[in-house]
């Protein structure tokens, strides 16, 4: 009997903890600093582990920073690899240019290192990102040992908890929401349980994200691109204003959710089938935005979570829409916690414990001016622009390559091009050499 | 997931190897690592496949003729002492080599004469040990694609293979090969350096 009233009466405690230190501030926006205090110790103590690192470690051991590649790479054009003028003639020595490049892909190339998570430079105290750190002293282990029991036994529930509070207010909010006739009271009643619920579900990621020049926040009628790393992506940037999303009907728990969002305000979902028809979703997205009381879309152009090193190829059909683009640049600091989605690796169940057993989020979200589409400049082009200004503001590098390559081959236009360039140099404008002898 | 110790006793044979090819410790293990991580189903060899899925190789027009030079003879699997020995014929020649070296031993990996034959071997495709008109014209196609017509590209391998021939005998030798390439600076062509 004492057993069960004990356990109730601990679980009612902490129920009304949860409720009046996190979730009512999140109603209301405001944050308490509890998580400003949790971080101040936890960067305290990852400065201490590093010293501790590096006074222990003889210096050749240490690995280079992992942004500089493996190789020495000669970035000149084709022209001056193969070292000559335009119009001169195939040489037997051609064949090593080729081959030079294709064995330099083969040793180190830019996309295959952007799907797997990003090198540390100093070890963060968990054990997933430990590639060659070796034992160092007592307390350092025992820091570690604390580590592992302060995330696994004191976080992981409460952020569980949190989570599942978050997800179901979200689908009971919208749903009772949705029962009201269309007006301005239902629209800032949605946004109100978006806000609330994001802002719970971030905290149970002990997300702590710095939002910059807040001025350009995406306005209603434009589309908002960003670069994706993971499905945290979306909480993250809900979290400071509503979005309209896009995506597909999914079954599961994804399906309800998305069933029940949609209720309190027009989201855009498409059926499997209707996906494949690019004029129905390009139509579809147009009169959403042509409708100015409806929320931004919200976009992620390259299709696939890449690891926030770099940012890949636009797909440029989020650009054929018209209207104003929001950019937004997402950069994560894997030093506390890594939240980049390795689809090939973790279902989702086990990207979330990962995440949830990590010891924080710690993101930037820049918010970029609005940028449309010039006279004279193809959406191709205005994808690539919008990708530079991304890249530029949150420091990634940048790369022209498909985020589907992970997945599947590489497109012949590509390998053509490089034929493309190699013929015009020794064929010139159609004229051999032996021709104008 | 978990650690990946950096402890060189992972690789199988590491002293012979390190001899046989001349990459120093580290560079071995960087490239052991980089096996591992091109090896998507962890299954301890590559197959064509999964070379074919770097995109700076695939878009390369000589993609495929470089994919078989590490399966040589109609293999189908190569294994890691296989992988780095196709390396190291790119390994930038060290200043030490060229005095010190005992002539008893076989030429090193990334001598001069073994780059040429690297190349010489991208051309030959049915290693008869010479590179006939036909074999010319398939590597022009290849690294021309579409954009040039036959009449122009046979008049091109014409030229090349009656300027290298010396015998007469309508095809390229290696010999003729590394002779008609005796001033190139082969060395700073077909150098990758790692540089950790």
């Amino acid at each position: 009997m004492e057993g069960t009233e004990l356990a109730g009466k601990i679980l009612s405690t902490w129920l009304t903890l949860v409720l009046g230190l996190i979730l009512l501030p999140s109603a209301f926006g405001v944050s308490l600093g509890i998580s400003e205090i949790y971080m101040k110790i936890l960067v305290k103590t990852l400065e201490w582990a590093t010293i501790r690192i590096e006074k222990g470690v003889p210096k050749e051991s240490v690995k280079n920073s992992a942004s500089v590649g493996i190789i020495q790479r000669d970035e000149s054009p084709m022209e001056k690899g193969l070292s000559g003028l335009r119009g001169r003639d195939f040489e037997l020595s051609d064949v090593f240019y080729f081959s030079k490049k294709g064995l330099e892909a083969i040793v180190e190339d830019e996309v295959t290192q952007r799907f797997s998570s990003e090198e540390l430079v100093s070890w963060n105290l968990l054990t997933r990102t430990n590639i060659n750190f070796q034992y160092i002293s007592l307390r350092l282990t025992m820091v570690w040992v604390l580590g592992v029991i302060v995330r696994y036994c004191v976080l992981l529930p409460l952020r569980v908890t949190l989570a599942f509070i978050g997800i179901s207010l979200l689908v009971m909010g919208t749903t009772l929401v949705g029962q009201l006739p269309d007006s301005s009271l239902k629209s800032w009643l949605s946004e109100l349980v978006h806000l609330t619920c994001c802002r719970i579900c971030v905290r149970s990621l002990s997300g702590t994200i710095h939002y910059h020049n807040k001025q350009y926040r995406p306005q209603k009628g434009g589309i908002c691109v960003a670069n994706h790393t993971s499905p945290i992506d979306v909480f993250i940037l809900t979290t400071d204003g509503c979005y309209a999303m896009v995506g597909q009907v999914q079954g599961g728990l994804m399906g309800i959710i998305q069933r029940a969002i949609v209720k309190a305000c027009p989201h855009v979902w498409f059926e499997r089938s209707e996906m494949k028809d690019r004029h129905l979703v390009t139509k579809r997205l147009k009169e959403h935005i042509a409708d100015r009381k409806k929320l931004p879309i919200l976009i992620f152009p390259e299709g696939t979570c890449i690891n926030n090193t770099s940012v890949m190829m636009f797909k440029k059909g989020s650009f054929e829409i018209g209207g104003t683009i929001h950019p937004v640049a997402i950069k994560y600091n894997p030093q506390f916690g890594d939240a980049f989605w390795n689809s090939s690796k973790y279902n989702m169940v086990s990207y979330l414990l990962r995440v949830m057993t990590s010891w924080a989020i710690v993101c930037d979200v820049w918010y970029l001016p609005p940028m449309t589409r010039e006279e004279g400049e193809d959406a191709a082009q205005f994808a690539n622009r919008v990708k530079s200004a991304i890249a530029v503001q949150g420091g990634l590098t940048e790369l022209p390559w498909d985020g589907g390559l992970k997945r599947g081959k590489v497109k012949d236009a590509f390998r053509e091009e490089q034929q493309k360039n190699y013929s015009n140099m020794i064929v010139g404008n159609g004229s051999l050499n032996s021709e104008s002898n | 997931m978990g650690s990946r110790s950096s402890h060189a006793a992972l690789i199988p044979d590491e002293d012979s190897l390190r001899r046989e090819t001349g990459f120093s410790q580290a560079s071995l293990l960087r490239l052991y690592h980089r096996f591992r991580a091109l090896d998507t189903n962890k299954k301890g060899y590559l197959s064509r496949m999964d070379l074919q899925q770097i995109g700076a190789l695939a878009v390369n027009p000589l993609g495929d003729r470089i994919i078989d030079s590490f399966f040589p003879d109609g293999s189908l699997q190569v294994d890691f002492p296989d992988f780095v020995r196709v390396l190291a014929h790119f390994r930038p020649a060290d200043d030490e080599d060229a005095g010190l070296r005992d002539p008893r031993e076989p030429e090193p990996l990334n001598s001069r004469m073994n780059k040429l034959r690297f190349a010489f071997q991208l051309y030959d495709l049915d290693r008869d040990g010479k590179i006939s008109r036909h074999e010319m014209l398939q590597v022009l196609r290849l690294m021309v694609g579409v954009q040039v017509t036959e009449e122009q590209l046979e008049s091109i391998a014409e030229r090349t293979v009656q300027e290298a021939d010396e015998d007469g005998d309508g095809a390229v030798s290696f010999l003729e090969f590394a002779k008609s390439l005796e001033k190139m600076d082969i060395e700073q062509k077909m150098s990758i350096r790692i540089l950790k």
